[in-house]
């Protein structure tokens, strides 16, 4: 029983099936685009171990196809255990072995970018500074004392812990906060006046508004929009119920024995130890056309504790890394003053480079190798069955071909 | 006489091409002279010879008009046969081999455009065949057909531009207040805008050179700069409430009024930067320049020498014309020598045709090697391979000149793919050929190169060819190796799936698929497999760093990047097949034709993704050739699947074998897993 799983963990048949599940995969995941939009398909079909089918929308979920992690630890475990039963590091075989570690490296190189990469988007305006950038799909309840006139003091408290409701309190709080709902997406209107039920909220803009609850954005276009509706609360005392939302974009405040407080929930932050400045976004068209020639943001990059002070030009195929980050000039504003960079922090991010050498030159050494055996074989034969008949010729041939081919053998003696 | 046979063929195309490379000398209007001449069009300098392509096929999806061609049963030209009352008229029909109508080539027709409008007005140029639009610009019974296509005069249209208009400015209109989209445009829509686009370029280039009354331009202007002083003290006498001459100031005005309306009408920025401290790009139009000169007394040499050229046409008087573009070429000779001498290349190019010529001649070079097959006569093989020598040489030259045109490396958009795809495949077709010689290379590279040569022409008729980039792919680095090596990927799988489509139709249908053919091309597709994978992996994996490197992700799993994914795992897929003994010749055949499936999906399919039933345009005509492609390989592959006992080929040697004894399996079938490593 063992023997068998071992034969068939270690089979080329294995190979071959995973190989033409993963075509499949990949086709069907690309159409499945053009309805799904790219960021549900990523998750759906690649970043999962099955594809689910549900018939007519249903919560029935039949799965259909092996998903991406599913079909790639496959494909690393057939790969490996072949290795480890069959191949031995010979000469002969130090391509196989070249290309088959690059593309394990590749593989275990994109689940740990998966795993550990981290994006966040940097939106400056010419002349602004800002020692963070945000994360898009994140969102955090931010309580801020403004008292210090040189720093504020934030507490932030994440989404997933608003999403999960309750009570939370924290050490520098001094009250705690309820949260009472929490919509990961939703739709803020304001309160008509013949309303019917209590208001959402007693303080802040509570009381004008109206919340709708909103299916989750799909799209890559698109990011949901959180609101959540909290409570504070000081020992016994109630201070009363505030809607947070990211459609607000100034804080509400909150006065609690004699000092403010400011709340806003917005993009979770990413605080970083330098800051960095937009001083110039260039947008540039071909003369005559629309065709974009040039986006560049010029940025100046400082950083306290170190004194560093320099200027920066990020635009197309050459963005910024610096301290284990890198900005890449992803999008601008319509006005043409102002610059979005995207911030990739991934500690993988050379295993491709490395990947694609090992690969590249293992096939080139096995297939050289192939070539030279083939044409040495070819010339051993040429020079056994002399000139004629070295050549391959077709088996059968007309006899005038064979009159003419002896003419040429004739010529050539 | 046989021995000479490649000789004599080979020369004969070599010196059809050596001609098309002399100098010819036109006895009357030098138009190929005039067609050398440089403008900024789309970003880049450009002659007036791809203007003139580009812009006829932007407006008619052709590169001539036609003067000519049948009123009911009589031949003549259009003019004749519309006073004799011969209707309808057509084009010439595919089977009328004896008429040769007489044809505006492009740049002939640019002139008459720019230069007597009174004639080009009743070109049949503007492409309208959709029954609504025909029917709502009352253009029933007017205009010329071809093959169900219908053309029309700007006469004819005249009356419907206002509808023209406001139906478009309609659409505009809700697409600003968000109401529909561009993707959402209906087949009407799209065929609105298509005509309002070509009519905007049509009265584009009537704007240019000359402004719409004016007979003798080149005195005309020197008169405006006589008067345009008295012109503009009567302005400002006018202004000052000062007793003025009125016919100082209708004079200037009317002038002024002639030459905004061109300034801002024109297509095309004619006249180079004249002052030192512009940018090389700054070139304008003449109307702009003509308004200019009110103030500073003088136009640019540029413009005088147009108008020159403009009135010798109007004149009918050619040697005036000729002068006026010699003496305008030699002034840009000094400061301009370097557009000057963009306009000579490119039009060079444009009227050497690399790519067209060579493509004749793989179909010439096809012909001779099937013919090969059918008595084994030698020198038809090596004439076929001679000819695709030459038209490799004519397709690598064409390759290089446009690189150094564009100072880019090969392959910059879907059109230049094409052309490097049927490169690649001709060359591995030729390495084939030397080492087997057995005509099965230079089939495969006739065809290949035959085939994508008549893609690249028809991607052609979208426009420029040699369009700038946008900035992400501003990078001649990953223009380099990402796309040249994706690109190679592509041509190799082709040649692969078109040796299995070699070993399915002659096993199937002929008796030539011998034991040792059969041997031949499975060593072929498996050695055209590796590589292929080779290549497909490094230029996939290149384009994911270069992703990475543009915009912070290796992978994406966008469609393109998947396309190209699709390939590699389905070479590795057969290589693992084959090592595994799981396939063997005739399913390494099937398995390779597949591949042009998924290849074809990868270079085309993905950039349809989008695209709906309802829609016209190059895209989805492409569409409906991809599917009837994917259809004819899917056929194909059934009958390769067929069992060896229908095969001709096969049927001889398996009844041998019936009425021999039981023999072991042969070897191969149950190779060990291993072996092939």
């Amino acid at each position: 029983m063992v023997d068998r799983f071992i034969n068939i963990l270690t089979s080329l048949r294995l190979t071959v099936v995973c190989l033409c599940l993963s075509l499949v995969l990949v086709f069907v995941g690309t159409l499945a685009q053009v309805d799904l939009g790219l960021y549900r398909v990523q998750n759906e079909f690649f970043r999962s171990f099955f594809v689910y089918w549900s018939p007519g929308g249903g919560s029935l979920r039949i799965p259909v196809l092996p998903g991406g992690y599913l079909l790639g630890g496959v494909l690393l475990a057939n790969l490996l255990a072949a290795h480890f039963k069959r191949f031995k590091l010979t000469k002969k075989k130090i391509g196989i072995f070249m290309i088959h570690i690059g593309i394990i490296l590749l593989i275990v190189g994109q689940l740990l970018t998966d795993l550990l990469a981290h994006e966040s988007v940097l939106h400056l305006k010419e002349g602004q500074t800002k020692s963070y950038s945000v994360t898009e799909r994140e969102s955090e309840l931010a309580v801020i004392d403004p008292s210090d006139p040189d720093t504020d003091n934030v507490v932030a408290i994440p989404d997933a812990l608003l999403a999960k409701g309750g009570l939370i309190t924290h050490p520098a709080l001094p009250f705690a906060i309820n949260v009472k709902s929490y919509f990961p997406n939703s739709f803020v209107t304001n309160r008509p006046a013949d309303a019917v039920g209590p208001p959402p909220a007693t303080k802040g803009f509570g009381p004008e508004l109206e919340i709708e609850n909103e299916p989750r954005v799909t799209s890559m276009d698109f990011r949901d929009v959180p609101t959540g509706v909290i409570e504070l609360s000081a020992g016994q005392a109630l201070l009363g119920s505030w809607v947070v939302s990211e459609y607000f974009t100034q804080p509400q405040t909150v006065t609690f024995e004699n000092k403010s407080y400011q709340l806003i929930l917005r993009p979770k932050r990413v605080y970083r130890p330098y800051s960095i400045q937009l001083v110039k976004f260039t947008h540039a068209v071909y003369k005559g056309t629309e065709t974009p020639k040039d986006f560049a943001s010029l940025i100046r990059l400082r950083r306290p504790d170190t004194g560093e002070d320099r200027e920066v030009r990020i635009y197309m195929n050459n963005p910024l890394r610096y301290a284990g980050e890198t900005y890449y000039q992803q999008s601008f504003d319509k006005d043409d003053h102002g610059t979005v960079l995207q911030v990739v922090r991934n500690p993988s991010w050379l295993t491709p480079y490395f990947s694609c050498i090992l690969v590249g030159a293992g096939l080139l050494v096995q297939f050289m190798s192939h070539l030279i055996a083939f044409a040495r074989r070819t010339a051993a034969k040429a020079k056994a069955a002399g000139p004629i008949k070295g050549r391959a010729r077709p088996a059968a041939p007309a006899p005038a071909a064979v009159a003419s081919m002896s003419a040429n053998a004739k010529r050539r003696d | 006489m046989k021995k000479y046979l490649p000789w004599i063929f080979t020369g004969i195309f070599a010196l059809e091409a050596f001609m098309a490379l002399l100098p010819r000398h036109e006895k009357t209007f030098q138009t190929r002279e005039f067609a050398v001449l440089p403008t900024l069009l789309n970003g880049r300098i450009q002659p007036l010879g791809s203007v003139a392509r580009n812009t006829l096929l932007q407006i008619r999806s052709a590169q001539s008009v036609p003067l000519e061609g049948n009123g009911g049963s009589e031949w003549g030209t259009w003019e004749q046969l519309r006073k004799d009352n011969r209707l309808p008229l057509t084009e010439r029909h595919w089977w009328q081999f004896a008429k040769h109508p007489k044809r505006l080539k492009a740049t002939d027709w640019l002139m008459e455009a720019m230069m007597r409008p009174d004639l080009a007005d009743d070109r049949y140029i503007f492409l309208v065949h959709l029954p609504e639009l025909l029917n709502e610009l009352k253009l029933e019974g007017k205009g010329i057909e071809n093959e169900g296509l219908r053309y029309f005069s700007f006469n004819e249209l005249r009356p419907a531009l206002d509808v023209v208009d406001t139906q478009v400015q309609r659409v505009l209109k809700s697409e600003a207040e968000n109401r529909s989209t561009v993707e959402q445009r209906t087949v009407y829509q799209k065929q609105l805008f298509k005509l309002a686009n070509a009519l905007r370029l049509y009265s584009g280039v009537r704007f240019s050179l000359r402004p719409e009354r004016s007979d003798d331009f080149a005195q005309e202007i020197d008169q405006f700069l006589k008067s345009a002083p008295a012109g503009v003290t009567a302005v400002k006498r006018q202004q000052a409430g000062q007793e003025f001459n009125q016919q100082d100031l209708d004079r200037i005005i009317e002038n002024v009024g002639q030459y905004d309306r061109m300034a801002t009408a024109a297509l095309l920025p004619l006249v180079p930067p004249a002052r030192p401290e512009e940018s090389r790009d700054n070139w304008t139009n003449i109307g702009n320049e003509l308004k200019e000169s009110v103030h500073t007394g003088e136009v640019p040499p540029a413009v005088k020498y147009y108008a020159a050229m403009v009135t010798a046409y109007r004149h009918d008087k050619p040697d005036d014309f000729n002068r006026a573009v010699a003496d305008y070429r030699q002034w840009l000779g000094g400061k301009f020598a370097p557009e000057l001498s963009k306009g000579v290349r490119e039009s060079f190019f444009n009227n050497f045709q690399p790519f067209y010529r060579a493509m004749l001649i793989y179909l010439f070079a096809f012909l001779l090697g099937c013919g090969f097959w059918f008595n084994w006569s030698e020198p038809l093989r090596r004439s076929a391979f001679c000819l695709i020598v030459l038209a490799g040489l004519i397709h690598t030259f064409g390759l290089v000149f446009r690189m150094v045109l564009e100072g880019r490396p090969p392959v910059t958009n879907l059109y230049s793919s094409a052309i490097f795809i049927g490169w690649g495949a001709v060359i591995l077709g030729l390495v084939l050929e030397s080492i087997y010689k057995d005509g099965i290379g230079v089939v495969t590279a006739a065809a290949i190169g035959f085939v994508t040569q008549i893609i690249a022409h028809n991607l052609a008729l979208g426009g420029d060819t040699m369009e700038m980039l946008q900035a992400v792919l501003d990078t001649n680095f990953w223009l380099a190796t990402h796309v040249v090596a994706v690109t190679t990927g592509y041509a190799s799988t082709f040649v692969a799936g078109f040796l299995g489509l070699l070993y399915i139709l002659r096993g199937v249908f002929t008796r030539s698929l011998s034991d040792s053919t059969s041997k031949a091309l499975a060593r072929m597709m498996y050695g055209i497999v590796c590589f292929a994978t080779l290549f497909s992996f490094v230029g996939t994996v290149l384009g994911g760093i270069w992703a990475d490197q543009s915009w912070g992700r290796f992978w994406g799993w966008d469609p393109k990047e998947n396309g190209a994914l699709i390939i590699v795992l389905w070479n590795a897929t057969i290589l693992h097949a084959r090592w595994g003994g799981m396939i063997r010749e005739r399913g390494l055949a099937c398995m390779a034709v597949f591949g042009n499936i998924v290849t074809s999906y990868s270079w085309f399919g993905v950039n349809m993704l989008g695209i709906g039933l309802h829609s016209y345009g190059f895209m989805d005509q492409a569409f409906k050739w991809l599917i009837a492609f994917v259809i004819s390989q899917v056929v194909l592959i059934a009958i390769g699947l067929l069992p060896p006992r229908y095969w001709l080929s096969f049927r001889d040697s398996l009844a041998a074998r019936a009425s021999a004894p039981p023999a072991p399996e042969p070897p191969g079938k149950a190779r060990p897993a291993s072996a092939g490593a």
